[in-house]
């Protein structure tokens, strides 16, 4: 055998959100180690949601990362309101899910244009692709503006937006606010066609791996902020079962936890979504896939690229269509009865289910929090999907090749490390 | 040659450099502005550049962090602070007052895997700090009139007055006249646009210490609408719950509350 030992210490994964490093272990033709770590520092956030007051809660957690606020906003503000037997009016509903539309417009497009289509169009970062590529990048641009000025609508602001609250919103637009809004959608729902389309003209490398996807599904829409836990191998729970069936471990070479489901690594996130809810998917977005005829297959992470065009169109067209005949009304918030006991929910973030607990005592503060991202729950498929797609490739093959495959594979997973967990040291050592 | 630009981030949310990603086609204008050598989240990647300016994010919590940010200062001409994090510590030094080891052996089985300071301090508890950017998140607003004057060879404007002042020419309703709200803006310095006032929610002092912190007074009058001694505390431990105004309001409060 081959002894030649060889260690590169590189750094690597640019265009993610956090810092995280890959060490591949190579023996002869066998890749015997696939580590992802990741060593973005930990913050301790459950701990200090201790002694908390449960109105200071949206505010603390949207903390845990900057790029999707809206996300631990909603999972916070629905567990609390489950506790509280809280019912929220058919308008805070509604403006929820426009609140969510522009996270998910603006995280997906954010993605597409600035960390991933870097990659595939051979270019080192988006300012760069720009020269070659100025419409397509400013159009990605305006697509996740657009987001953005959805998020500032009810937040005020796209990072750690101010407006949510356990019970609605602190207050609302104004009607000429929206209009002004609602005149750019339609130029959105165009321009994120035209994106969907283009994305489907790219050839995306085959893969066909065997894991379930999971997400949340809800009876009759699209799932956002409710529904049940579902999976594409049989599972359908409540999400407050959701400890029975998900455990976390720690793994020595990361400070984010890994999560299974049932002992096996499973996918959360737009590509799960799609195909677990695929006949809640906008009429649009399903004409065009089919027109494409392209089979969305979850054991295909780069099936993931277009997974997220398809949500920004679908987001964008559902924001249109709740914004339609705007009203502001004369109370954004419910009234809260505080009670002691267990909140539970989980919600969609962009990256995927995004699960919440709190204990919460009489006086309405936190004794206890536990929170799941989405970053973590994927992080055993990525290591699983590394391992595949570079042994596919072929470990004989130079360094460079190698730490480009790899890239690769973890930002179609668009892994948030600053919630789990920027970038990433390639190590690569050949025995 | 165009000016080097380097964008570092330590411990934080990566929020605040969204004030950067989220420029939209200004993005690509910036990008003609400056070299912008080192930004991993948008690309490039060459941490030991020597660059004329560093942006740095996020606070220092890690042993690594420590030795990092000593090289970043050695590299940069100029070294700028943006958010709360890096600027005061951040929402995570709230460990600071606590036994964080034990925090950690709380969330994590085997902690000894974790590599984590005790404490979360800001940038300039550990090296020279040309300009600070106060806010959680600071907003792009904010990063292109700091960059703008640095390209003119001018001294960025630390804007520091309360949030009133800017409340007012908004002509939002007061929420502590109408509505009672123990708002923290008389404390907090302006800059956010005052978007919780303008959504009639009271100020959480996102963006920090203002010029002139009286938070005896202030204090005196919300325990008068009924606040209690916790719930105030509360509000200065907070999000910049280690700026040094803050810190000792929490002291005073604990100490003459109930006088």
């Amino acid at each position: 055998m081959n002894k030649r030992e060889l260690e590169i210490k590189v750094p690597v994964l640019a265009r993610v959100e956090g810092e995280g490093s890959l060490e591949l272990l190579i023996e002869g033709e066998e890749l015997r180690e696939a580590k992802l770590s990741i060593f973005e520092p930990p913050r301790l956030f459950e701990k200090f949601l201790e002694g908390r007051h449960y109105t200071e809660v949206p505010d603390l957690v949207a903390r845990i990362c900057g790029i999707c606020p809206v996300a631990y906003q909603m999972s916070a503000v629905h567990a609390l309101e489950g506790l509280f037997d809280t019912r929220i009016s058919e308008w805070i509903r509604a403006m929820r899910r426009v609140y969510y539309c522009g996270e998910w417009i603006e995280s997906h497009a954010l993605h597409i244009h600035l960390l991933a289509l870097p990659d595939f169009l051979g270019y080192q970062s988006a300012p760069e692709m720009a020269k070659d590529h100025p419409l397509a990048v400013k159009r990605g641009l305006r697509i996740q503006a657009l987001g953005n000025d959805l998020i500032k609508l009810f937040g005020g602001r796209s990072v750690n937006p101010v407006g949510a609250e356990v019970g609605g919103f602190s207050g609302a637009p104004t009607k000429k606010e929206v209009n002004t809004l609602y005149s750019r959608l339609d130029q959105c729902i165009d321009e994120s066609a035209e994106l969907l389309e283009w994305l489907l003209t790219f050839s995306l490398p085959e893969s066909n791996q065997d894991f379930p996807g999971v997400s949340l599904r809800h009876e009759y829409e699209y799932p956002m902020n409710e529904g049940r836990l579902a999976s594409s191998d049989g599972l359908n729970i409540p999400v407050d079962a959701f400890e029975n069936h998900f455990v976390e471990r720690q793994v020595p070479h990361s400070t984010a936890f890994q999560c299974y489901r049932d002992d096996k690594a499973y996918l959360v996130g737009p590509l799960a979504r799609c195909v677990l809810n695929s006949q809640h998917l906008n009429k649009q977005v399903k004409t065009i896939l089919d027109a494409a005829k392209l089979k969305l297959n979850v054991g295909n992470s780069y099936h993931s690229l277009i997974a997220r065009a398809m949500e920004i169109l679908h987001a964008a067209s559902e924001a249109k269509d709740l914004l339609r005949n705007y009203v502001k009304p004369n109370t954004t918030r419910e009234k809260i009865i505080t009670k002691a006991g267990v909140a539970i929910a989980a919600t969609e973030a962009p990256r995927g289910t995004l699960w919440h607990r709190y204990e919460i005592d009489a006086d309405g503060l936190v004794c206890k929090a536990r929170i799941v991202p989405p970053t973590s729950q994927n992080q055993a498929r990525i290591e699983a999907d590394l391992r595949h797609a570079l042994t596919t490739l072929g470990l004989y093959r130079p360094e460079e090749e190698l730490r480009f495959q790899a890239e690769q594979i973890i930002r179609n997973y668009d892994p948030c490390i600053s919630c789990a967990t920027h970038f990433l040291d390639l190590r690569v050592n050949r025995q | 040659m165009k000016p080097r630009l380097a964008v570092h981030k330590f411990t934080s949310c990566d929020g605040c450099q969204l004030a950067i990603l989220n420029m939209g086609e200004e993005l690509l204008t910036l990008a003609d502005l400056v070299d912008i050598v080192h930004f991993a989240e948008a690309g490039p990647v060459e941490p030991e550049a020597q660059v004329d300016i560093a942006i740095v994010e996020g606070s220092v919590s890690t042993p690594d962090e420590l030795e990092r940010i000593k090289r970043v200062r050695e590299n940069s001409n100029c070294l700028i602070t943006i958010g709360a994090c890096a600027t005061t510590g951040g929402i995570q030094a709230l460990r600071n007052h606590q036994d964080s080891s034990q925090w950690v052996s709380d969330i994590y089985p085997q902690a000894q895997f974790i590599q984590s300071l005790n404490t979360s301090t800001a940038i300039r508890e550990h090296v020279r700090v040309d300009f600070e950017l106060w806010g959680c998140p600071v907003n792009s607003r904010q990063v292109k009139a700091m960059l703008r004057s640095l390209l003119f060879g001018v001294s960025p404007i630390d804007e520091k007055s309360s949030l009133c002042l800017e409340c007012k020419r908004q002509q939002n309703p007061c929420v502590v006249v109408t509505k009672q709200e123990p708002c923290m803006g008389p404390l907090t310095r302006t800059g956010c646009g005052a978007l919780c006032p303008h959504f009639g929610k009271a100020c959480f002092a996102c963006y920090g210490p203002s010029e002139t912190v009286n938070s005896h007074s202030l204090v005196k009058r919300y325990q008068g609408f009924g606040v209690s001694k916790e719930d105030m505390i509360r509000r200065f431990n907070h999000i910049q719950n280690n700026a040094a105004a803050y810190k000792e309001s929490v002291i005073n409060i604990a100490r003459n509350f109930d006088e």
